[in-house]
């Protein structure tokens, strides 16, 4: 069968510049097409963020009272590490005093803690999520006396900031308080 | 055909005697997959001077079905759960009939992948095979590459080991240099706050699924290479019959040939030392709360994560992190680009005596930079010399790496003096005869 530029569509004028009413038909069903593709497709996506279980694992508590000054305990929450940390007097100056050191993000220590003491922090490096080095005495602590991440080089200070390395901002402070002197709930 | 012992074969369409040939015939008129095969594996004319490195293509796809067999077979007795899929690996490795063979043969299939495309890559670079019309082909490529880099570290997690888990938490935290969005990226690819069960399952999802997505690419990346037909070493186009062979039988029999003796290579490693290329740490299950001192990733992946920890400074307001992680994605697309970066119009570097050199030097660049990958960043270089650190030399590999590409091939293309080109594959020139024959 042949075609010729007349009679495939008689009923349809072409326009001046030979568009059709059938052009734009196929404009938009293919428009409605993708538009209905990709709204189908959402649940797909949204099927991976977190599950309401997941999400519904949220809070711990945790109970300090056996950290002493100058330890520091790991606790396990929503699948990371979070640091507990017991500061000395020593400790809690030193991190006041650097309010006022050159800091990559900068961030007073009483911002980030409640009671200063107890400073608590996701034990999660800024930089690419490694578990920092610091929670046994035995291990290094960095240049700055707070933790040091092993992966590539991040030291973090008493007040668990950034000072040195690739990680671009402060250990992060989870959501907490409380609940009464000697224990705390996290979430 | 130039070949006087290659029978002239009547094609199954002209009424083939017996009963499998009425079959085939049969079936050909209504499907002709018969005659397929005869024109793209038989009679499909290929250059005649072809040399070894133009085995690994052939290889490469050979590899593509082991790893898809072995690993059907492994997926029958994996268990993706993070309490289970560490154990389900050791019962693999322990119980299961030659389970341990068939985890060995997938486990260090992966490596030989990798190798075998690597070399596949470089002979295209040596000889120009990116160049048109061939740029559609090389661009398939590099998106077999990107899949096949998907597919093993998805693979890699399986396990659960440390390696696999502390693997998984530094790739996928790459996303979150993003601006504004990155976090919800990574919380998406996690399906929750930390790499734990939900990444496991998809991910063993996904491994299953990648492979076969790039079987897909690789019947592109074939068609596209059957359009024009090969490259060849000396990167001229084929004039005429006398430049060509036909596939079967010259080179069914190399790749033959090739594929054995690879084998032996593959299965020397997989029988004495199966573990030579892997992590000691990742026969350690996976703990959340400890990172092993030293995070490396497989030894295929070691230049591109020297390249992302080079960037340790930032320009104008884009951070380090993120812009090691578009440093390292750069340095792939950045072959996307290739045909137009090297717009020289001689193909092949035995031409141009210049690029013929730079490649050796970029060779030897992208293996410094798997070293540097390899090592801790403030570890030192030499011995004896304190300032200067496996970072430093991490900044200068990268810088050539880029330097290479964006600055070295177009000057090349430009100014390069090359060497004249033979008339034809089959006719010696004056006074390069050496070459020719090569
Ligand atoms: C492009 C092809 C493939 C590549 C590059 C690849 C790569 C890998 C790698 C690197 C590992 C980790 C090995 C280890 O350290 O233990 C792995 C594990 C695994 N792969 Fe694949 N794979 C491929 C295809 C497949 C296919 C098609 C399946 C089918 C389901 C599969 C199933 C598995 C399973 C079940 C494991 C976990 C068991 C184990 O760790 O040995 N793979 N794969
Ligand atoms: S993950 Fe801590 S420095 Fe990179």
């Amino acid at each position: 069968m042949s075609h010729s530029a007349e009679d495939t569509d008689p009923g349809l004028p072409a326009g001046d510049d030979g568009e059709t009413r059938r052009d734009f038909l196929t404009l938009a069903t293919a428009a409605l097409g993708v538009g209905g593709a990709a709204l189908a497709v959402w649940p797909l996506i949204d099927s991976m963020n977190p599950a309401a279980d997941t999400l519904a694992l949220s809070t711990i508590e945790v109970d300090v009272k056996g950290v002493k000054p100058g330890q520091r305990i790991t606790v396990k929450w929503r699948g990371k590490p979070v640091f507990i940390d017991h500061r000395t007097p020593e400790q809690i100056e030193k991190a006041q005093a650097d309010d006022a050191a050159g800091l990559p993000d900068p961030q007073a220590d009483k911002d980030r803690v409640k009671k200063p003491e107890w400073l608590v922090l996701v034990g999660v490096c800024t930089h690419l999520g490694c578990v920092p080095l610091g929670q046994k005495p035995s291990q290094p602590r960095g240049e700055f006396g707070g933790w040091f991440c092993p992966c590539h080089g991040s030291h973090y200070d008493f007040s668990g900031r950034i000072r040195k390395g690739p990680a671009p901002t402060n250990l992060e402070v989870p959501q907490y308080q409380f609940l009464n002197e000697t224990t705390l709930r996290i979430g | 055909m130039t070949a006087p012992s290659e029978p002239t074969r009547a094609a199954p369409t002209e009424g083939s005697p017996g009963m499998i040939g009425k079959a085939k015939d049969w079936i050909d008129y209504r499907m002709p997959i018969f005659s397929f095969m005869e024109h793209e594996l038989h009679e499909y004319p290929t250059p005649k001077n072809l040399n070894y490195w133009w085995n690994f293509g052939s290889l490469a796809g050979i590899i593509l079905v082991i790893m898809i067999a072995t690993g059907i077979v492994l997926a029958m007795n994996y268990t993706p759960h993070i309490d289970h899929a560490f154990n389900s690996v050791e019962r693999i490795m322990r119980d299961v009939n030659y389970g341990w063979l068939i985890r060995y043969i997938h486990m260090n299939g992966a490596s030989m992948f990798f190798l075998v495309v690597y070399i596949h890559i470089f002979r295209g670079l040596y000889f120009g095979s990116y160049k048109p019309p061939r740029e559609l082909l090389w661009w398939l490529g590099i998106v077999i590459l990107l899949l096949m880099m998907m597919t093993a570290f998805m693979g890699y997690v399986l396990p659960w080991g440390q390696m696999s888990f502390w693997g998984a938490t530094v790739i996928t935290n790459l996303f979150s240099a993003i601006p504004w969005v990155g976090d919800a990226i990574v919380t998406w690819l996690w399906g929750g706050f930390a790499v734990d069960n939900p990444t496991l399952q998809r991910f063993f999802s996904l491994h299953y699924l990648l492979p076969f997505v790039i079987v897909g690419v690789v019947v592109l990346h074939l068609w596209a290479l059957h359009v024009h037909g090969s490259n060849n070493p000396l990167g001229i186009d084929r004039k005429s019959e006398k430049d060509s062979i036909p596939f079967h039988p010259y080179y069914t029999i190399k790749d033959l040939y090739g594929l054995g003796v690879f084998l032996i290579f593959y299965m020397a490693i997989v029988f004495f030392a199966p573990n030579a290329l892997g992590e000691p740490d990742n026969y350690i299950p996976a703990n959340p709360l400890v990172t092993p001192a030293h995070i490396v990733p497989e030894w295929y992946l070691l230049p591109f994560y020297a390249i992302l920890r080079s960037i340790t400074f930032d320009i104008w307001f884009i951070e380090a992190k993120l812009l090691g992680v578009i440093a390292m994605f750069a340095s792939i697309f950045i072959l996307f680009l290739l045909p137009w970066l090297d717009f020289s119009k001689v193909r092949s570097a035995r031409f141009r005596p210049i690029y013929k050199q730079l490649f050796w030097v970029f060779l030897v660049d992208c293996i410094l930079l798997g070293l540097v990958g390899a090592k801790a960043p403030n570890d030192k270089v030499f011995p004896g010399i304190d300032n200067f650190e496996y970072v430093q030399l991490g900044q200068i590999t990268t810088a050539y790496y880029f330097f290479h590409f964006l600055i070295l091939m177009p000057l090349l293309a430009k100014f390069e003096p090359t060497r004249p080109l033979p008339e034809s594959i089959s006719e010696p020139v004056l006074g390069n005869r050496a070459e020719a024959g090569e």
